[in-house]
């Protein structure tokens, strides 16, 4: 909101010298986008009663299924950070043959259907796959367990946090890392003690997002998994199987969590003024 | 010592043609040239920190073209100070020694040490956005130095910094060279910053080494037209030599020193031409008759324009003189100066 209110000051400097009608034009137009993403999701917290909400709460399965999605989406992000970070990294700094097109492959799960995303995982950690195989005869099953689930979310949300550690070690200047070299820094000391600290809110607010949209992952995580049930594919179900009220209360439970969880780690990862002013 | 062995690079709309320099030990070298001439560059090459395209930097002798930044001892000081904005003052200087694997105390205490020798001991817990221009600068000085490197590379130092710390700063630039006994390798744009600086200077100009001389030597005798414009010599003419002593400018013949068929131009060093109401007789061998152009503020002195008809002079007098002639717009005056004013080249 706060950026929102900026974002209204200016526009209304602008429209006081040059153009009345197009800042007024603007607004309107503006907070009609804003209320088309509330009033949904207002509307189904309303119409849930706080009965129908502690119920759902209560109940065991609903219960294990948030703690299911929450777990498999944080493993995800945080293995997902291992390879990530560094690979952000290399994008940020390196020039080589093939950059654009790593660019590109790594935007690729954003684009495409995720119900299609989790069929060509199948290939690879589907029961008659190689990696499938092997897994499960050494005891760790991938479809229809946790891990496959951990799988499917990082397929389709890893982009994010690629692509905001790439912008959080693009926004660490250069002649920082050179000059650490040429004080002695060799270059994993530089990459640790100078870009990895600079970077580390960008970074955090990466993992935040992939932790966020591996939660609400459903397309790729059902075809991997109908069961363990994730909380999706559980509101999927009810709403198929028992209709509207059944699923909603569900399906407001794991908003508002979602919610409070971005809203909180948002809070943490903010960056303070005084750190913004070192930056520059 | 330092020497580049026909290092040339393409960078951008920069391009640095085989470039030959020998940095003497313990020697403070400035690099002149103007602005986005691309000078960064090269230091960047000598720190390691960009391949050049061709040629060879060799230290002591020893080719270290292909060596690591980390392992050249060439320490850097940036423009725009470059300090790390998470760290302390404190940490920022002993990141050098930390990084070579001294233990956390010494490093301290030689980072305070540096400090307390550079004026800003009473910085080391505070953070570099907090500080001045001319504070950060002082401390990215103390953070290369404590490092004892062999060579301190300085890219414009003292250009981010107001004009109220440039001095102090650049006086203790020389004071620590002099003191360290460091090889101090300075690039700047800024000619009085050179002259006050340097022991040699290195004019860059279009991507090729012209001169390197002294200070002195290089305003005594600039290589060449662009060399001298660029210092901002003052009466500079084109001219003709047919026989020694004499050279012909624009219909004008001016007896001149050293003079030979190759001398294309003829510089007349503008505090050495005399100006007076009347004819005088002296040994002095050019007098030309004119009227004042226009003047102007040069530093301590006046600039006066002297319009001679077919030759345009600038002399550089007193205020002093200045009032005794009652100088002013369209003022009848001789200007005159001997041979041994003009340089040729």
């Amino acid at each position: 909101m706060a950026q929102m209110d900026s974002i209204g000051t200016t526009t209304e400097g602008l429209a006081r010298r040059r153009m009345p009608w197009f800042g007024l034009l603007a607004g309107v137009v503006g907070s009609c986008l804003v209320l088309f993403i509330v009033a949904p999701l207002a509307g189904m917290t309303l119409s849930c009663s706080l009965s129908d909400l502690s119920a759902a709460a209560a109940e065991q399965e609903v219960r294990s299924s948030i703690r299911l999605t929450l777990l498999c989406a944080m493993f995800a992000t945080v293995a997902c950070t291992a390879f990530g970070v560094p690979l952000g990294y290399l994008l940020a700094r390196r020039r080589f043959r093939g950059r654009s097109l790593v660019l590109a492959i790594i935007d690729l799960p954003i684009i495409i259907p995720h119900s299609a995303a989790g069929l060509a995982l199948l290939t690879v950690i589907g029961r008659h796959s190689l990696i499938g195989s092997v897994s499960e005869r050494s005891g760790l099953l991938l479809v229809g367990a946790p891990a496959g689930i951990a799988v499917a979310m990082a397929f389709v949300s890893v982009p994010f946090l690629v692509n905001a550690a790439r912008a959080g070690f693009e926004a660490v200047p250069q002649r920082l890392e050179r000059v650490a070299r040429t004080l002695g820094a060799t270059p994993a000391r530089v990459f640790f003690s100078v870009a990895l600290p600079l970077a580390w809110r960008d970074i955090l607010g990466g993992m935040i997002l992939m932790w966020a949209r591996g939660i609400s992952e459903f397309g790729a995580v059902i075809i991997i998994a109908y069961h363990p049930m994730t909380t999706p594919v559980m509101v999927f179900q009810r709403f198929k199987d028992y209709g509207l009220d059944s699923a909603r209360a569900v399906a407001v439970l794991l908003v508002g969590i979602c919610v409070g969880i971005f809203v909180v780690l948002r809070l943490l990862a903010r960056r303070p003024k005084a750190s913004e002013a070192g930056h520059a | 010592m330092l020497e580049l062995r026909g290092i040339a690079k393409r960078y951008g709309r920069f391009a640095l043609e085989a470039l030959d320099l020998k940095v003497m030990s313990n020697e403070y070298c400035v690099l002149l040239g103007p602005s986005g001439a691309g000078k960064t560059v090269i230091l960047e090459m000598l720190a390691g920190l960009i391949r050049p395209d061709a040629g060879q930097v060799l230290w002591d002798g020893r080719d270290i073209t292909s060596a690591a930044p980390e392992t050249r001892r060439f320490a850097m000081v940036y423009q725009d100070y470059a300090l790390f904005p998470h760290m302390s003052v404190r940490a920022n200087i002993a990141f050098g020694l930390r990084s070579r694997g001294v233990t956390r105390t010494e490093a301290a205490g030689r980072a305070e040490a540096v400090a307390r020798n550079l004026g800003i001991a009473e910085l080391l817990a505070r953070r570099p956005a907090t500080m001045s221009g001319g504070e950060q600068q002082r401390v990215a000085l103390a953070r290369a130095m404590v490092t004892e490197p062999k060579l301190l590379l300085l890219d414009e130092p003292l250009a981010a910094v107001d004009i109220a710390g440039r001095r102090r700063l650049r006086d203790q630039l020389k004071q620590l060279q002099q003191r360290t006994r460091t090889t101090f390798l300075h690039v700047t744009h800024d000619i009085d910053e050179a002259m006050f600086l340097a022991d040699r200077a290195a004019v860059i100009l279009d991507g090729r080494l012209r001169q390197v001389a002294s200070p002195e030597e290089l305003f005594r005798r600039p290589s060449d037209r662009d060399v001298a414009r660029f210092l901002g010599m003052r009466n500079i003419l084109d001219v003709v030599c047919s026989e020694p002593g004499f050279c012909r400018a624009r219909g004008v013949t001016i007896h001149v020193a050293g003079s030979d068929v190759a001398t294309r131009h003829v510089w007349i060093r503008p505090e050495e031409i005399i100006l007076s109401g009347q004819p005088f007789d002296s040994s002095a061998r050019n007098q030309f008759h004119g009227h004042v152009a226009q003047y102007s503020r040069a530093g301590d002195l006046l600039a006066v324009e002297v319009d001679c008809g077919d030759l345009e002079l600038t002399a550089l007098v007193t205020y002093a003189s200045f009032e005794c002639l009652a100088i002013q717009k369209g003022r009848q005056v001789y200007a005159t100066f001997k041979s041994s004013a003009t340089h040729c080249f």
